[in-house]
């Protein structure tokens, strides 16, 4: 492999275990004397529970025991919790309802676990978990955001009257009110953005296994962040504490933001693998993962943005009601609220926003981050708003926005964020000549030859990475500081272990983070190992979400690296009697400036172990540890531009060309960018065209398999055409923004702008399936006929 | 209880199993091999797609009784040694997989995708072909590359053998 720095499109050290078969996923740990659990989960989607029966489960072969909320309650074990305080605009607190690991009293979302049964097999759990009866009186149900704060509305927690979480504001609401009074033109938009299941492909799992002599826990699970799951399921909901409860995330496979949370099935694997005293191991199957796995999105916005006579945005209100499902996941709060609001300023000078967000309790279930979480809510919003008024002031969507970027750095939005760098007239030029923007008019000529009808589409995104200042997500609501650490440990033969508080679970850490490495000390990337997900090898980190491993894991890792350079160049200074600040690596050596006196890596990591010859006062060894806490956000934008070419007799849609020019500031591997990209933009195509996670009026969940939860699949979705520009993050050492994200953020609206382009019809909603692109296309095609 | 017997990798493999186990979990469980995946409880995500005499097939959808007396390749059985597979060395030249999950099955239904086409694919075949494999990490973009170079590379090497 050699030395691949920053900027190599270095393959990725972690992949021969792919292609071979050799992952270590949590479904493949196996331990001696393992059982199996399988949870007993209501049909109903409201219901209290009057009865539970085990008496037959246990009668069945292989079972172990069958445990309800009651031996939970029983044994001290907490209430799952959100981790995230959201103050409503009265100043009272969001209105949090109790929720069990086990629910033996009311359940409130369909797939809601009552009861678990552990047994010798898989087969046998899952056999006795039918043999539970359980007697439910039915309860009346709300699904949807609007019927949730209706009037008469069933009530789902004692705790939330009229099902309201919270009643949030940002910004200035006079100021809003005033611009749009006095506006030129107000442009008003209602948008659902879709609720979607996050669908990582290997389903979540964990194996529990407790020592009853060191009255200490091992838990293998499917985490982003396996320190952060030790924490609550330590402080919170009373497994054991921290020193005795090791989690390990090994090969995770995909998170999207669903592998964030600690859900009830760990606490329970935990909990019975102490109560049966064998290790208990769980899998999801995927209809679980569909019932179970915190959904994303899920909003009802009505948006208006006032222009005045020049097309200059003058103000811009909006009003969200967000639907949080049944009960409030670890971070649900901030997603509709701090991750959401602070970014309606989009690319844009707009002098005054204000936006209304209120959170509901819906008999579905619990929604929290997925991939974006909060700002491809927002993007939806403002990219929507912005192609409509462009339309509506009679201007091209491309000059509309370039005549309301922002230009000038850094800015304060009226919504908390302080933008630090970018350069939008970059990317929305690089965008344009690639789709050939200027060309579209003749494309669309030769297509309606063909009887068909192309449409344009842009989305000018920025997002926020690299979450984030602990002391202001402190001040804003947080339970955590989000802050990342890093340590680099040089072994004497100068080899380099990094342990991280990343966690990848896809990413390629085990590459990028080694040529970081590979790039400071001019070693080897394969004489670099990356070493995380696990706790007990670990000391604390606070995982990978929200884009944050570059901005921030790196920054933590380049901290470390730091200091272990300064240390190194000492000792090197020290063995060749020269002056500390001569002293030059390169190439894996550590020079004399101006001499030909040398010292490999290698010699000088000896030399810090044997500590025969070391500067007076100084430590043996070569190991360094550092904590980053990042000084802002980060702000990765873009433009996509989407081409599509609708059939008007079918309603189809095919997407011609999908353009991605992104600013992510620094690039460490431009192949791994790329393929993030690649993926976001998939998923909110996905979200654009085929995904949507539908309940019927009795909260059952319709799309709760493959068989009818439309995934993008392999001829669904174009090849993609990316082009990145660069204007460097000040915020972090290494000018790092993040990438994970921006594809599913910037994509939908990009693509429904084209559809709603090519079918003259602004009414269409996510997803645009065949049938409602055709009923929504009959205007149009009506109008050609006359 | 059935005994099944099969030859899975090229090595003759004999478990005492329930009659209704799955062959992918006959191969997961009963041999530990634990490169074929479960990713869904349709039949829809092929993570779990190996070979049974030499055609794909989604090992969820089968029982291990019908692999009785099988030639049976999984992932694991693809490389000759250190050497990978000419699918397999292309997902990792052209970045085919991210998490990894669903990748032995796409490996293996690419591997049965270019026998069948002896080896001629354009980009439409190959994403019409992959309509039974879900990933939700790399949107395609990078596997169909790595599938295309991967067949290209067989074709050529085909050609210079004759």
């Amino acid at each position: 492999m050699g030395v691949e720095g920053i900027g190599a499109r270095a393959l990725r050290k972690e992949d021969k275990r792919f292609i071979t078969g050799k992952g270590k996923y949590t479904d493949d740990m196996v331990l001696p004397r393992m059982t199996y659990a399988a949870f007993v989960r209501t049909p109903h989607a409201h219901a209290k529970v009057t009865n539970i029966d085990a008496s037959a489960a246990l009668d069945m072969p292989g079972v172990e025991a069958v445990l309800t909320g009651h031996e939970l309650v029983a044994d001290g074990i907490g209430n799952l919790i959100c981790g995230w305080m959201i103050h409503s605009k009265d100043g009272s607190p969001m209105n949090m309802g109790a929720w069990r690991a086990l629910e033996s009293e009311t359940v409130r979302f369909a797939g809601q676990a009552v009861a678990v049964v552990i047994a010798d097999t898989q087969a046998q759990a899952r056999d006795a978990a039918d043999q539970v009866v359980v007697d439910y009186e039915e309860l009346p149900v709300v699904v949807s955001t609007t019927d949730a704060l209706a009037g008469g509305a069933p009530q789902l927690h004692p705790e939330a009257p009229g099902n309201l979480i919270y009643d949030w504001d940002i910004g200035d609401e006079a100021a809003t009110n005033a611009a749009l009074s006095s506006a030129a033109h107000i442009t008003r938009l209602e948008i659902d953005n879709n609720r979607l299941v996050p669908n990582p492909m290997e389903p979540r799992a964990a194996l529990a296994d407790y020592d009853a002599a060191e009255e200490h826990y091992t838990l293998y699970t499917t985490s982003q962040n396996p320190h952060v799951a030790r924490l609550v399921l330590s402080a919170f909901y009373n497994v054991a504490p921290e020193h005795k409860l090791r989690v390990i995330a090994p090969d995770v496979g995909g998170g999207f933001g669903s592998k964030i949370f600690i859900y009830p099935e760990e606490i329970v694997a935990l909990w019975a693998s102490k109560r049966v005293g064998r290790p208990v191991k769980w899998v999801s199957d995927r209809t679980e993962a569909f019932l179970t796995d915190a959904h994303g999105r899920d909003h009802k916005t009505v948006a208006e943005l006032a222009t005045d006579a020049n097309g200059k945005i003058t103000g811009f209100r909006v009003q969200t009601v967000a639907n949080l499902g049944a009960y409030m996941s670890l971070f649900s709060s901030s997603v509709p609220t701090y991750l959401y609001a602070t970014l309606l300023s989009g690319q844009y000078d707009i002098p005054a926003i204000h936006a209304n967000v209120k959170a509901v309790y819906t008999n579905t279930t619990p929604v929290d981050a997925y991939r974006g979480a909060g700002r491809p809510e927002a993007t939806f919003v403002v990219e929507r708003i912005m192609e409509t008024a462009a339309r509506e002031l009679g201007l091209s969507p491309a000059e509309f926005r370039r005549r309301n970027f922002i230009r000038s750095f850094p800015h304060q939005t009226p919504v908390i964020m302080c933008y630090d760098a970018g350069d939008y007239d970059s990317s929305l030029d690089a965008a344009l000549k690639a789709i050939d923007y200027d060309g579209f008019p003749v494309r669309k000529a030769e297509a309606a030859s063909r009887g068909k009808l192309r449409g344009m589409g842009l989305s000018c995104y920025i997002e926020a990475c690299g979450i984030a200042p602990s002391a202001a997500v402190g001040s804003l609501g947080a339970g955590v500081g989000l802050w990342e650490s890093a340590e680099v440990r040089v072994n004497p033969v100068g080899t380099i272990e990094v342990l991280t508080g990343s966690h990848s679970h896809g990413q390629g850490h085990e590459t990028t983070f080694a040529q970081l490495v590979s790039e400071r000390f001019g070693v080897d990337t394969n004489a670099v190992a990356i070493v995380h997900g696990d706790t007990d090898k670990v000391q604390f980190g606070m995982g990978t979400y929200g884009s944050r491993s570059g901005a921030v894991g790196m920054s933590a890792i380049v901290k470390a690296l730091d200091k272990v350079e300064a240390k190194a160049k000492k000792i090197a200074a020290h063995l060749m009697e020269a002056s500390e600040a001569d002293i030059q690596i390169e190439g894996g050596e550590l020079k004399v400036a101006g001499t030909d006196k040398k010292l490999t890596f290698t010699e000088v990591a000896l030399a810090a172990y044997t500590a025969h010859n070391l500067p007076e006062g100084m430590e043996p060894g070569l190991k360094e540890g550092a904590f980053y806490d990042p000084t802002n956000f980060t702000f990765p934008a873009g433009t996509y531009a989407c081409e599509v070419e609708v059939d008007p007799d079918t309603g189809k849609t095919r997407i011609v060309k999908f353009v991605a020019a992104d600013d992510f500031g620094k690039i460490i591997n431009p192949m791994i960018v790329e393929g993030q990209v690649h993926g976001g933009l998939t998923q909110g195509i996905g979200q654009a065209l085929l995904e949507n996670a539908v309940y019927d009026e009795a909260g059952q969940l319709l799309a709760a398999s493959y068989m009818d939860y439309a995934m993008p699949r392999a001829d669904d979705v174009p090849s993609y055409e990316l082009y990145t520009t660069e204007t460097a993050c000040p915020g972090n050492p290494l000018g790092m923004k993040g990438c994970g994200e921006a594809g599913a953020i910037g994509s939908p609206p990009a693509v429904i702008n084209a559809i709603t382009d090519a079918i003259q019809n602004n009414n269409l909603a996510m997803p645009a399936t065949a049938e409602r692109v055709w009923r929504a296309s009959r205007g149009v095609m009506a109008q050609a006929a006359e | 209880m059935t005994q099944v017997a099969m030859t899975l990798n090229g090595k003759k493999v004999s478990a005492n199993v329930e009659d209704r186990t799955l062959l992918v979990h006959y191969i997961r469980e009963a041999q530990g091999l634990t490169g074929t995946h479960v990713g869904c409880d349709t039949s829809q995500c092929g993570a779990c797609v190996v070979h049974v005499n030499g055609r794909a097939v989604k090992s969820c959808t089968m029982l291990a009784v019908q692999a009785a007396g099988a030639e049976v390749m999984t992932v694991e059985g693809l490389a000759n040694g250190p050497e990978l597979h000419p699918v397999q060395a292309a997902f990792r030249e052209h970045h085919g997989l991210q998490c990894g999950f669903c990748t032995p099955g796409m490996i293996m239904t690419a591997v049965d995708m270019i026998r069948r086409h002896n080896g001629v694919l354009d980009e439409d075949t190959i994403r019409h072909e992959l309509e039974g494999n879900i990933c939700r990490c790399t949107g395609y973009h990078n596997i169909v590359k790595a599938i295309k170079a991967a067949a290209d590379q067989m074709v050529a090497m085909r050609t210079a053998a004759e």
